[in-house]
């Protein structure tokens, strides 16, 4: 069987009837009852909302059709917001794979030591909360008593300023990474769990090494899962927010309201109140994400054949 | 329980304060003795009290345990349910939520008195005025007093107050022979002789907090905040926020002010080895300074906010009150509760759990001004907090969006801290963004 | 072929790996170091070193009793949020990823497309009106508020999609339709064995973001005796702020590494179900 990568080329019997097919609607149906109440029925709720604009203390709801949304689309700070997610994006998010893909591979091959000990320990900053975060990487970035302080200390001068202007992207993707290279580490290694075995053992007897069965079986076989994680990557990128909003207690000059789209359509709805202008924003940023989340997918079937 | 009944005196409340509203606007708030006040009389809050009932408070003091238990005592049918809903904003935004919704909020919340006008502007608050709690006017500070009182409402009873002071470490300053400064420019001083003396201390920290920016320009005599109406003006510009950045452009663009982010465990572990020299803060810091600066202890002392001539004169930071909410289902009970905490028999263990009250009476008390406090060095500290409590500068506003205009300090004002810059262009700055923000809100804002 | 399936231990690797490990641990020695510490000695001594007295017993047993010992009511709502959550969110993934895959239905693309388009709108900003709606169905202030968004998990639906056209072979469903057997028998006997690498990763997934779901219950929830874990935890750090402030910053630590404890004892459990993953691909020889 050879490995196809998106649901979308899924190639069911054909012996099937139509009547069987439709009966794949009852194994769908319980998801899709519950992700149209608390997404979809959200969802529609504010874009209704972003078609009208509301004042918090006098005058009522006005309906200003498409009025937000084009606001949003001449705003700078939303603008500057959306440059630094996808800056981000295109540096942290290779990084961050290919660490999780050797990572896999290397616990996948049976030439480690202790492999169980390393899967879970990767995977641990994960389950890591919020709260501890703050606190944990306050004391590692933290100029005064930190980490960061020692090293400066160390060296005698201060090289490292995780907090600062310069530094901040880099110390929140170094945060990221930290949480989410276990994260997508445990999708590649269940995927290569389902690699048929036969398939590795055809091509031992063809004389491959362990490198040449990693680029000519199993990466293949695992494109599916690349691709899955790729997408999900794109799209926490987009939303980047808790590990800026986590470090906003550290260094708050640093990280404005507007630091990313996220917080930017959060602070909107929480801290001003203008509900209707945070769903314009979230909306937006949600269509640019989901194109070029579905630009990746469609590029991710077109490459494998 | 007659549903109908009470929707109708919703309404006619509603309608009685939409005509109060109006009024309002005319005049400049709480100044006008001949405007229509819906004034009433404690009878029905009384009977509310007898008859018993449920209700709920939100609160994060953790003096509110030791109240509701001596309160349930004192009237055992009455029940009230103590909720922690979340400190500060996360409270806030779940009382907003629970507004916009139209239910789901307690009878009873605490809000501070930079948060109460926009609560009670939105609506969000009943007017106790119409319980006649407005009598107890004589009977609070001045300053916590015009904090509660929006327009011609009022929206709530002060609970704890929090004139500034001038906490120092009198260790540092002994050690390094600096006088307890009196005016500003000697607190300059001040700061670059104890930097120059060890260069890892600092006379304060300060990374820019909206709050204390308001309550320094406050004490500066500045206005930079007027409300009527729908009409606010804003003027971060004015003489006395001029004055106070002069002062403190000094300190940041010297360098003289320590980096350490404010409530965080580096603060704390600063306060207690001596690299913050002081703290410009509330009245309520001592109790803080007991509980979690152990280290500190007998090395600190209070004195009065140097100021700008040498005459004594202070303002206000942080404290709250407790307001009834207008969705309350016991809107009497609630404020028969709100009563008993703030005007009756709940100050003593509220004070007695280490706050600093609104009330005038227990602030001059001879038990309160004459306790010596170990933990600094048996000084009388109260007498000192106290004096500040009356030398508050009169006048002072917040923004009816002060929750918002603190939200987005970090972009305006933060930046000058950040990059070492004029205080003063944050501040203007800043003026533009809420000035926008209050337009598209629906008031009429303008600049100046 | 035993040098692919069998290969020998590589020292180097494991050396290299290891400087990995180093870089994933170092915060989490931290914690665990800071666990052991009092509150002074917390606020007086470095990061990577004891203080004077060991406390580690002495916290977990504040942790439990602080406040009539709230923390293991969270603990105890942290648990119900996850079985049925995270227990619901794996059931519900996997057969609607199942059940894309493996048949050809109309709408099957509209799916992907909605769910797709669904999650990419971020969720912090449809908190709102999220908490409107439910506010109006009476859900607010009530354990189903936390669990009902909890119970979808796209990234797991995509997964098993993933899985199940990689690994259950359309012959294999035929011959068991032929048998005579139910669409619903197939799925129970022979697909869910044949998934289970994936299903177990799906549960991981769901088990850890149900258990670190901090933002909605935020929203959703304000009474503390329905808080999970991760609010309640905050709330104790946001009380080191302002007029009458109380720091307990080695209760929050104390608390956190208390956490992630029954988050290693879940990893364990699942990750023996991972070795199956080997039998599935076997049985269709």
């Amino acid at each position: 069987m050879t490995s196809t990568a998106m649901p979308a080329r899924s190639r069911p019997a054909r012996a099937l009837t139509r009547r069987h097919h439709r009966r794949g609607w009852a194994f769908v149906a319980p998801f899709a009852a519950v992700f149209a109440l608390t997404f979809v029925a959200p969802l529609v709720y504010a874009f209704g909302l972003s078609l009208f604009r509301d004042q918090a203390f006098f005058g009522g709801t006005v309906f200003v059709g498409l009025g937000n949304y084009t606001q949003a689309l001449g705003d700078p700070k939303f603008w500057e917001a959306f440059g630094r997610v996808l800056l981000f994006l295109a540096v942290q998010v290779p990084i961050m794979l290919l660490l999780a893909l050797v990572a896999a591979f290397a616990i996948d091959s049976a030439r480690l030591h202790a492999a169980g000990f390393f899967r879970m320990v990767i995977f641990l900053p994960y389950a890591v909360p919020g709260v501890v975060a703050v606190l944990m990487w306050g004391f590692i970035y933290g100029d005064h008593f930190g980490l960061a302080a020692d090293l400066n200390h160390l060296l005698g001068r201060d090289a490292v300023e995780p907090l600062s202007v310069n530094w901040i992207l880099t110390s929140i993707g170094n945060i990221v990474t930290w949480e989410f290279v276990g994260y997508n580490m445990l999708i590649f290694y269940s995927a290569l769990k389902v690699v048929p075995p036969d398939q590795i053992e055809a091509a031992a007897i063809d004389g491959a090494g362990a490198l040449r069965t990693i680029v000519s079986v199993k990466l293949p076989a695992i494109r599916g899962a690349i691709v899955v994680a790729t997408i999900f990557s794109i799209i926490g990128s987009f939303q980047l927010f808790n590990e800026p909003n986590i470090l906003r207690t550290l260094a708050p000059n640093v990280i404005t309201t507007y630091f990313t789209p996220n917080m930017y359509a959060y602070n909107l709805s929480f801290g001003g109140q203008q509900y209707n202008y945070s769903a314009t924003v979230a909306i937006v940023m949600g269509v640019i994400t989901a194109v070029i989340a579905y630009a990746v997918q469609l590029r991710g079937q077109r490459k494998e054949r | 329980m007659a549903p109908p009944r009470r929707h109708r005196v919703v309404a006619a409340l509603a309608a009685a304060l939409l005509s109060t509203a109006a009024l309002a606007a005319c005049g400049s708030p709480g100044s006008d003795p001949g405007s229509a006040k819906a004034t009433g009389t404690q009878d029905a809050v009384d009977a509310a009290l007898q008859a018993g009932g449920t209700i709920t408070y939100w609160t994060w003091t953790p003096s509110a345990k030791a109240q509701v238990e001596a309160f349930e005592k004192e009237y055992p049918k009455v029940k009230v349910n103590l909720v922690n809903a979340g400190t500060g904003n996360d409270q806030y935004t779940k009382l907003q939520n629970a507004v916009k919704a139209g239910s789901g909020g307690p009878d009873v919340a605490q809000i501070e008195y930079q948060a109460l006008p926009q609560f009670a502007l939105t609506g969000a608050l009943a007017d106790l005025n119409q319980y006649g709690f407005g009598a107890f006017q004589k009977d609070y500070t001045a300053s916590t007093w015009s904090s509660v009182n929006v327009g011609n409402g009022l929206y709530g009873l002060p609970q704890d107050s929090g004139p500034m002071a001038l906490f120092y470490n009198k260790a540092d300053f002994d050690k390094y022979g600096i006088a307890v400064p009196k005016t500003w420019d000697e607190y300059v001083d001040a700061a670059k002789k104890l930097h120059a003396a060890d260069p890892t201390k600092f006379i304060t920290s300060d990374t820019g907090d909206a709050g204390f920016t308001t309550s320094m320009i406050w004490q500066a005599g500045g206005h930079p905040f007027g409300t009527d109406g729908r009409n606010v003006k804003i003027n971060l510009n004015d003489p006395g926020a001029q004055k106070w950045t002069k002062v403190w452009d000094q300190l940041v663009q010297g360098k003289l002010l320590s980096t350490v982010k404010g409530w965080s465990d580096d603060w704390y572990r600063a306060l207690g080895d001596g690299t913050i020299a002081t703290l410009v803060t509330g009245a309520w810091m001592p109790g803080v300074f007991k509980s979690s600066v152990t280290a500190g202890s007998g090395k600190w002392a209070v004195a009065p906010m140097p100021t700008y001539d040498g005459q004594p004169v202070s303002a206000e930071n942080g404290g709250s009150a407790q307001s009834v909410l207008k969705q309350s289902q016991h809107p009497e009970l609630a404020a028969a509760f709100v009563r008993w905490l703030n005007h009756g028999n709940g100050v003593k263990p509220f004070i007695a759990s280490g706050g600093f009250p609104s009330t005038t009476a227990d602030l001059n008390s001879p038990s309160f001004l004459d306790a010596a406090d170990p933990y600094f060095g048996g000084q009388k500290v109260n007498q000192v907090l106290t004096a500040a409590s009356g030398a508050v500068a009169k006048g002072w506003s917040y923004l009816p969006y002060q929750l918002y205009a603190n939200s987005i300090y970090v972009d305006t004002v933060g930046k000058s801290y950040l990059n070492g810059t004029a205080i003063g262009d944050g501040l203007k700055a800043w003026q533009s963004a809420l000035v926008d923000y209050g337009n598209q809100q629906g008031f009429t804002a303008s600049a100046g | 072929m035993s040098s692919v399936l069998r290969p020998r231990r590589s020292r180097t690797l494991t050396a290299v790996m290891a400087l990995y490990l180093l870089y994933s641990l170092i915060p989490l020695v931290w914690l665990l170091i800071s666990a052991t510490k009092t509150q002074p000695d917390l606020l007086s001594t470095p990061g990577l070193s004891f203080g004077g007295t060991f406390a580690l017993f002495d916290n977990i047993g504040s942790t439990f009793t602080y406040n009539n010992g709230i923390f293991l009511r969270w603990l105890g709502n942290t648990l119900l949020y996850v079985v049925v959550g995270a227990g619901g969110a794996t059931v519900l993934a996997t057969a609607a990823g199942y059940g894309l895959a493996k048949y050809r239905f109309r709408g099957r693309q509209a799916v992907f497309a909605v769910v797709l388009g669904a999650i990419a709108v971020p969720g912090t900003a449809l908190a709102v009106p999220t908490f409107l709606l439910f506010s109006r169905l009476g859900l607010i202030d009530t354990p189903l508020a936390v669990i009902l968004p909890s119970l979808i998990s796209p990234f797991g639906l995509y997964l098993i999609w993933v899985y199940a056209t990689d690994a259950i072979p359309d012959e294999m469903m035929e011959a068991a339709r032929i048998d005579g057997a139910g669409e619903l028998r197939i799925f129970l006997a022979v697909t869910l064995r044949q998934l289970a690498p994936g299903i177990v990763t799906v549960a991981l997934f769901a088990v850890v973001a149900t258990w670190n779901n901090y933002f909605l219950p935020l929203i959703m929830l304000s009474d503390p005796n329905w808080y999970p874990l991760t609010v309640g935890l905050n709330q104790w750090s946001s009380q080191a702020v302002g007029a009458a402030a109380q720091p307990i910053y080695h209760l929050v630590i104390t608390g956190s590494l208390l956490t992630i404890v029954p988050l290693v004892i879940a990893f364990l459990f699942l990750q023996r179900f991972w070795q199956s993953g080997l039998t599935a691909g076997s049985v269709k020889q």
